[in-house]
């Protein structure tokens, strides 16, 4: 609550410094507005934004810095033997602290120590919260009076705006930059993690995947260990299934839509298809388990085969319902670009449309194909939902698409939705599983684009 | 483009010259033979593309259709009507009429002993409880709103409308065949006998299903709602727009109309076309051990998913507002400029007015791909079981689409129901947002 009042309290002075620095500058000029180097409007944004910006940065980086600070002010104030806890106690008695001071129910009735703890940690942050409404709106005043204060006739307002935006603009474009790096830092440093405890050919070439670590030594079925190879292997499967229905499928609506249809035809069929690639991943899921699993299971039965009711099957084939708009609007583009040149050559030796196709315009369009497939690919690998609801939890090391078989995405939701131990192997396991699919799908996007590119170069 | 004006209409003449064409004059019965096996081949790749599509959009049709007739029956209920004796002594016995009290009576006794007056010669414990069986969990809830709305009905003797359980309610829905050996059956003879001699008194009724559209989550089908989730993602859409919306337009701005052509632009650009491309999922891992491990801000809340979300709808945003940007002509730059507009004047005042109507055609079509979005957000823990509907971003909260996710992991039968019905309203919300953009785009967007 108080977080919405400082902001509007800082937008408040921002719009008052607008107001005063507008103001200023008519009196400035003393009438004559064409006097002055910049419109009015111009001083105004300039006090305005230095009464905004600095103040908001302060506002941000307290915000960031008050958690770790107080929670080591609390920390330092316990007793020697509580400081001594190991990392994960640690963190149940900080949990309970706060707990505590936000009054709610603690696991256990607080000793008089945490009690006390819980506390301090109320008044710290009672102490931060107002010391940083103060510093604050403290920052927004000084910016404002000092900006006004450089206002004059000859000021260069428009210019100092100016610069100012354009140093907005590029840090908002650095954010693309920054996140990717996040995503890159965060992997491998939690993987780093991980292959501390379990070295690296073990994770990928290991044979067996059961990530349930033993609480006691003599525990049966909880071996941890973390071969993944039969996720990779499960990965491929589905992805194999999803592509073997998704590229003819969305290939011959590509050719059918750009060489055959009548406009009338495309546009009906164009925009369902493309509801097709609206559809949200979970209402694929949940079609998934709910009707298609259930459907060759039963297919399966009367034929005599055994389908198991997670199979690699369901999950594979409606993964490649949905990809399919993905391969046919990317084919379709690039077999648009192959030039009308070649068609009406190969028309003039006698060709029919179908061959021309066949033997001249698919030909010419592979590398896009080819592209397209790829990209395709790189969706089904880090597609989630989908199996997540209608594959299989189990790592299963086969090629038949009627067991159940896991992927990694499975694995990363199954490792980390529950408990949130940041320091066992398993919730660890998950981040260098993530890692593997961040890189492989980076290298299936670079691959492609790079031949999409490189093809396009040719004819434009 | 291939205009099919400019390509010879063969399509049209396959289906025509085997038949019926001329006899070419120097062609033998071999070549013939040919032509017409050419001419079937043409009709067969035809036709694959016609299967094709017809596959894609049977698909489509099988989803649609198996959501819609697992779904219909969730946006109704059953009722059983009930006199019950709104009994001072339990619920008021100060005679204070104290609000805080109303609470601490046992409700669900009171409409047991409605039922047990309706039915008195039930006895014995496994048919009491099989009678008490029929009216859902949330009566007493029921209960304590009326007397919380009307405390002057404390006292009296009411014909009250209670929810059956989600098992009695998919009876009387027809889902449970009578006919059924008993030990088949989730619903027991005695209960039928029972729900017979209440629908032939006219006490049972068909009602909207209300609940599904004002409560939050509950344990209980017959009282589960989706309003929570409806809320919950209107929070979340709400952070995502609010960061990727102003975020997206500066830097599209930025890349398309100031940005010097060097390689830090070029990082940017093949940044911006990676991310785009980068698996849901690993956003979600970036969001848990980011913003939940390192800045420590809340588990499960709007907040923290409307970030990552931002993250995640931000290339597409940046892509759809440089598109839109690059169709405003350079005339119109450059004559803002000759009258003297500074670069950033001709942009404000000229060049992003026009382009609007794109970024924001982008911006809708990339908030409909957060709402339908569920991965990243089992990463961050808006998983949880929430009961309560969020009053805001900082509250735990589920998402339509985790809401779809849960239910559908429930063993109950009925969820299966609410799940459905669940998705078809995700899916109006999102025909309605991409209505929008087309609307947005076909009234507004200018071409030159």
């Amino acid at each position: 609550m108080e977080t919405w009042l400082l902001i509007a309290l800082v937008l408040m002075v921002a719009a008052f410094g607008s107001f005063r620095g507008k103001g200023r500058a008519v009196a400035l000029a003393d009438g004559g507005v064409g006097r002055l180097h910049s419109l009015p409007g111009y001083h105004g944004a300039f006090v305005a934004l230095w009464a905004a910006l600095p103040a908001l940065a302060a506002f941000v980086i307290w915000v960031i810095a008050e958690g770790p600070i107080i929670q080591s002010l609390v920390l330092s104030g316990l007793s020697p033997e509580t400081q001594a806890l190991q990392q994960d106690r640690m963190s149940l008695v900080l949990n309970d602290i706060r707990n505590i001071a936000s009054g709610d129910i603690a696991s256990r009735s607080p000793s008089p120590e945490i009690q006390e703890a819980a506390d301090r940690y109320k008044s710290l942050s009672a102490i931060s919260t107002y010391a940083m409404m103060v510093l604050v709106l403290a920052i927004a005043a000084a910016g404002l009076w000092l900006a006004q204060g450089k206002l004059s006739v000859e000021f260069r307002a428009r210019n100092n705006v100016e610069r100012i935006v354009s140093v907005i603009m590029i840090s908002a474009s650095a954010i693309a930059i920054l996140t990717t790096i996040g995503i890159v830092l965060s992997l491998l440093f939690e993987s780093w993690r991980f292959f501390l405890r379990v070295p690296l050919d073990d994770f990928l070439f290991g044979l067996e995947w059961s990530p349930q670590t033993a609480i006691r030594a003599d525990q049966v079925g909880a071996s941890g260990s973390f071969g993944a190879i039969p996720i990779f292997a499960g990965t491929m499967l589905i992805t194999l299934i999803a592509m073997i229905v998704a590229v003819p499928l969305g290939l011959m609506s590509a050719i059918f839509m750009s060489e055959y249809a009548s406009p009338r035809a495309r546009a009906v069929a164009k925009p369902l298809l493309e509801v097709l690639a609206g559809v949200p991943t979970v209402v694929y899921g949940f079609f998934a388990a709910l009707t298609i699993a259930p459907l060759f299971r039963g297919m399966g039965e009367s034929i005599g085969l055994d389908v198991s009711s997670e199979s690699a099957l369901a999950a594979g084939v409606v993964m490649g319902v949905m990809i399919i708009p993905f391969v046919s609007s990317l084919s379709d583009d690039v077999m648009n670009s192959v030039p009308q040149s070649l068609r009406d050559g190969s028309y003039a030796l006698g060709a029919t449309k179908s061959e021309t196709i066949k033997q001249v315009v698919l030909p010419a369009a592979l590398p896009g194909v080819v592209g397209a497939v790829l990209l395709a690919v790189s969706r089904a690998i880090g597609e989630t939902m989908i199996v997540v609801m209608a594959a299989g939890l189990a790592a299963n090391l086969t090629a038949n698409p009627f067991e159940a078989v896991t992927t990694v995405t499975v694995q990363i939701v199954t490792l980390l939705v529950g408990d949130q131990e940041f320091d066992s192997s398993k919730t660890l396991s998950a981040f260098a599983l993530g890692l593997v699919l961040f890189f492989v799908t980076l290298a299936l996007n670079v691959v492609a684009l790079r031949v999409v590119r490189k093809y396009r170069e040719k004819y434009d | 483009m291939t205009e099919p004006a400019h390509s010879p209409d063969t399509g049209a003449g396959a289906a025509a010259s085997p038949a019926s064409g001329p006899k070419g004059i120097n062609a033998t019965d071999a070549e013939e033979a040919g032509v017409r096996r050419r001419y079937r081949a043409e009709a067969r790749f035809r036709m694959y593309g016609i299967a094709a599509i017809a596959a894609a959009i049977g698909a489509l049709a099988l989803l649609v259709i198996s959501i819609v007739a697992n779904g219909y029956s969730a946006f109704y209920q059953h009722t059983v009507t009930l006199e019950v004796e709104f009994d001072e002594a339990e619920i008021d016995p100060s005679g204070a009429r104290n609000a805080d009290d109303f609470a601490k009576a046992n409700y669900t006794a009171l409409a047991r002993n409605a039922l047990k007056e309706r039915f008195p010669d039930v006895s014995g414990r496994r048919d009491r409880r099989a009678l008490y069986g029929l009216l859902s969990n949330g009566v007493d809830l029921q209960m304590l709103n009326m007397v919380r709305d009307d405390p002057s009905i404390i006292g009296k003797r009411l014909p009250v409308a209670f929810l059956t359980s989600d098992d009695v309610d998919s009876y009387l829905k027809g889902f449970i065949d009578r006919d059924l050996p008993e030990s088949d059956r989730r619903v027991k003879d005695n209960e039928i006998v029972w729900l017979d001699a209440l629908e032939a008194d006219g006490l049972v009724e068909t009602v909207f299903n209300i609940s599904f559209w004002t409560q939050g989550d509950s344990r209980e089908p017959e009282i589960a709602g989706f309003w929570g989730a409806i809320v919950g993602s209107f929070f979340t859409l709400l952070v995502t727009l609010a960061i990727s919306f102003p975020i997206g337009v500066l830097a599209a701005t930025y890349l398309e109309e100031f940005a010097p052509k060097n390689r830090w632009t070029d990082l940017i650009e093949v940044n911006i076309n990676n991310l785009a491309a980068v698996p849901s999922i690993v956003f979600g891992l970036l969001g848990l051990a980011v913003f939940l491990n390192f800045f420590g801000l809340p588990r499960s809340a709007p907040l923290v998913g409307g970030m990552v979300l931002a993250l995640m709808t931000l290339p597409t945003i940046i892509i759809a507002s440089r598109a839109a940007l690059k169709a405003v002509p350079p005339s119109i730059r450059e004559a803002a400029l000759g009258i003297g507009a500074s670069r950033l004047q001709v942009v404000t005042h000229h060049v992003l007015p026009l382009a609007m109507p794109g970024i924001l055609t982008g911006t809708i079509i990339g908030m409909a791909q957060a709402l339908g979005e569920t991965a990243p957000l089992l990463m961050i823990g808006m998983v949880a079981f929430i009961v309560d509907v969020p009053g805001g971003i900082t509250d735990p909260s589920t998402v339509m689409p985790v809401q779809i996710y849960l239910w559908a992991d429930s063993p109950e039968r009925a969820f299966v129901a609410l799940t459905s019905a669940g998705i078809m309203a995700l899916l109006a919300f999102l025909i309605l947002m991409n209505t929008l953009a087309v609307v947005l785009r076909k009234r507004f967007e200018r071409r030159w």
